[in-house]
């Protein structure tokens, strides 16, 4: 039942002269949560840009290998960055709605950004459709025309996920989604993860043992040899199997050390 | 007030009552607690003196500040208000003589400072805003931007009178010596104004967070729509200011418009020939003129006669002048208000 959404082969990423990932081979089932875990500074963030070519916005940041979604190459030559963007939506681990913008224009942000026409009632039914997916809806359907930067911090973080599903990608990547938020924010963003990976393939990373083991079915763990080392996947497997009996020892370790 | 309740509590301090010492009913003190006391004590009083004097400096440098302030507006106010009427706001010099009655007016004064500060600002800020787009969003390093970082640097340190000679020599060279006239007025404050409006925008453009930018990017935006949709939107605000800012520095500029623009006593709307009077340049030439001549007093029982005139029309001019400003900067404010999101439909 799950066909692969994402091949990466022999993935390098540089920033300049500066290797950050080195030699990822990964397959990214659909419709699943695959979770990233690893120390800081092990690439799992330059790893996950490079999934949306996001990693190439910055300067004298280049990648090297291949990724397929769908069997398309992301980096094919024809390929133009927003389309892969539209297809891969992303969510930053600081809640960023638009603040020049409403609820409402938040949402749709992602459809004129691509001179989707939104106008009128189509407008409505995607905004409700996507703050709904979101788990957003009821607790804003009174005040769409107000600012999405009044918002509480876990909502903000759920008005970025619908602004990102609104353009219905078929991948969501999240870089620590929850990191900057309150236990009860982030119980809501878990729960909203699960129901959205009936929909999505998503993508997460977190620095939370517990939260991986919560919300995802797989788990790949980066590491790093040395710091200026280029950081590289160590093992990717079952989540329950990575966290009752991993493979490697430094699996081993990362995790029971992050138990305690 | 806070001077007062300090002043007191300091005075209590130095009389060895303090709020854990003191009770309703005094207490007898023992030697011992009354030696700590008196050392915690003479800690506490350099910490309220020292208090007390920093408040001193706020509330002084407060006055220092506020009070020229006031004091201009309530000087305009009080001596420009008596010849503020709408004779005045509607008719300009052209035969005015003396101190004789008819008084004349400003007419030709406004309509100039609105229309060179207006055509200033009308080439001023889509340059500026563009260069600060350019500078922040397409050549963040580059070596054409930090040229053009020292050159706004150079430029803003410019004396105004220079850019009037400077205006004023280009279109001798241009259009025949002595050119003098409305648009030169422009060119002159726009050597001016340029500076203000980039370094303000360009402020106002890079305090937009990098993660907005990566947000619209990862939502399939191009860079184009990224800068029009989100960068500009989100720094509006800023970049109204940036023109208020270069609109306040421009408008009272006397020198250089009196080089570039002229003075005159008729009203003329042609920005491209002839002379331009401005308000600044009017309250100059009006003040500099000192008493105005009456006929004797066996006319001007006739006719009305003020020596006064000219100094009153000045500050008349100045208060028109003032609100002017006041009226660009609320204009501006309630723009930016309303760009923003939710005040537009509640
Ligand atoms: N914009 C950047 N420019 C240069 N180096 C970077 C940049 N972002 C990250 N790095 C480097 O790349 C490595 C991986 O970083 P990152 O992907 O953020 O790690 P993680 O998300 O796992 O903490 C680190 O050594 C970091 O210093
Ligand atoms: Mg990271």
């Amino acid at each position: 039942m799950n066909e692969n959404e994402l091949t990466i082969r022999n993935l390098n990423a540089y920033y300049g002269g500066f290797q950050a990932i080195s030699n990822v081979n990964m397959n990214i089932p659909a419709k699943e949560v695959t979770a990233f875990i690893g120390p800081s500074g092990c690439g799992k963030s330059t790893f996950l840009r490079t999934l949306n070519r996001m990693h190439e916005e910055i300067e004298g940041a280049r990648v090297e290998g291949s990724i397929e979604l769908e069997g398309q190459d992301l980096y094919a030559h024809a390929l133009n960055p927003a389309a892969v963007r539209r297809h891969i939506g992303m969510v930053f681990q600081h809640p960023n709605p638009f603040p020049s913008m409403s609820i409402r224009d938040n949402v749709l942000s992602g459809l004129r950004f691509n001179s989707i026409s939104c106008k009128g009632e189509a407008g409505d039914d995607i905004v409700e459709w996507a703050l709904r997916s979101a788990n957003l809806w009821d607790e804003v359907k009174d005040r769409l025309n107000k600012p999405g930067v009044g918002l509480s911090g876990g909502q903000q973080q759920r008005l970025c996920i619908a602004r990102a599903i609104a353009l219905k990608p078929e991948v969501l990547l999240m870089d620590e989604p929850c990191s900057a938020l309150d236990p009860i924010s982030t119980r809501a963003i878990e729960d909203l993860i699960l129901e959205l990976k009936q929909s999505y393939t998503i993508v997460i990373v977190t620095h939370n043992m517990q939260q991986a083991a919560r919300i995802s079915q797989k788990t790949a763990f980066f590491n790093l040899t040395a710091v200026g080392e280029p950081g590289h996947l160590v093992e990717m497997g079952d989540t329950e199997a990575m966290f009752s009996h991993p493979n490697m020892p430094q699996t081993k370790s990362y995790i029971s050390g992050q138990f305690g | 007030m806070s001077l007062l309740t300090l002043n007191s509590s300091a005075t209590k301090a130095r009389e060895g009552k303090h709020w854990f010492a003191r009770t309703p009913h005094e207490m007898p003190e023992t030697e011992e607690t009354g030696k700590t006391v008196a050392t915690i004590e003479s800690l506490s009083r350099r910490r309220k003196l020292r208090s007390l004097l920093m408040n001193c400096v706020v509330v002084v440098s407060a006055c220092v500040v506020v009070i020229p302030v006031i004091s201009i507006f309530w000087t305009a106010l009080t001596r420009g208000i008596a010849q503020l009427s709408p004779y005045f706001l509607t008719h300009n010099m052209r035969g005015i003589v003396g101190g004789t009655y008819p008084y004349g007016g400003i007419f030709h004064a406004i309509s100039g400072t609105v229309e060179i500060t207006g055509v200033t600002m009308l080439i001023c800020a889509p340059l500026g805003i563009f260069a600060a787009i350019y500078i922040n969003e397409y050549a963040r390093r580059s070596r054409l931007s930090r040229l053009v970082v020292s050159a706004v640097n150079i430029m803003s340190g410019i004396p105004s009178i220079l850019a009037g000679l400077f205006a004023y020599a280009l279109f001798s060279l241009l259009s025949g010596v002595g050119t003098i006239n409305g648009f030169v007025g422009v060119v002159a404050l726009a050597v001016l104004a340029l500076p203000t409006v980039i370094k303000t925008s360009l402020e106002a453009v890079s305090r937009v967070p990098d993660t907005l930018r990566e947000s619209a990017l990862a939502l399939g935006a191009s860079r184009s729509v990224m800068i029009r949709k989100v960068v500009l939107r989100t720094a509006l605000p800023g970049l109204v200011s940036a023109v208020i800012l270069a609109i306040a520095r421009i408008i009272g500029e006397t020198a250089p418009l009196m080089i570039a623009a002229g003075i005159v006593d008729n009203t003329n709307f042609n920005l491209f020939s002839g002379r331009m009077m401005t308000l600044p340049a009017y309250i100059y030439n009006e003040y500099s003129q000192g008493l105005a001549t009456c006929p004797t007093a066996h006319v001007a029982s006739l006719m009305p006669c003020d020596p006064q005139i000219r100094i009153e029309r000045a500050w008349a001019a100045a208060l028109v002048l003032i609100l002017l400003v006041a009226v660009f900067n609320a204009v501006g404010h309630w723009v930016a208000r309303r760009s923003m999101a939710g005040s537009r439909h509640s």
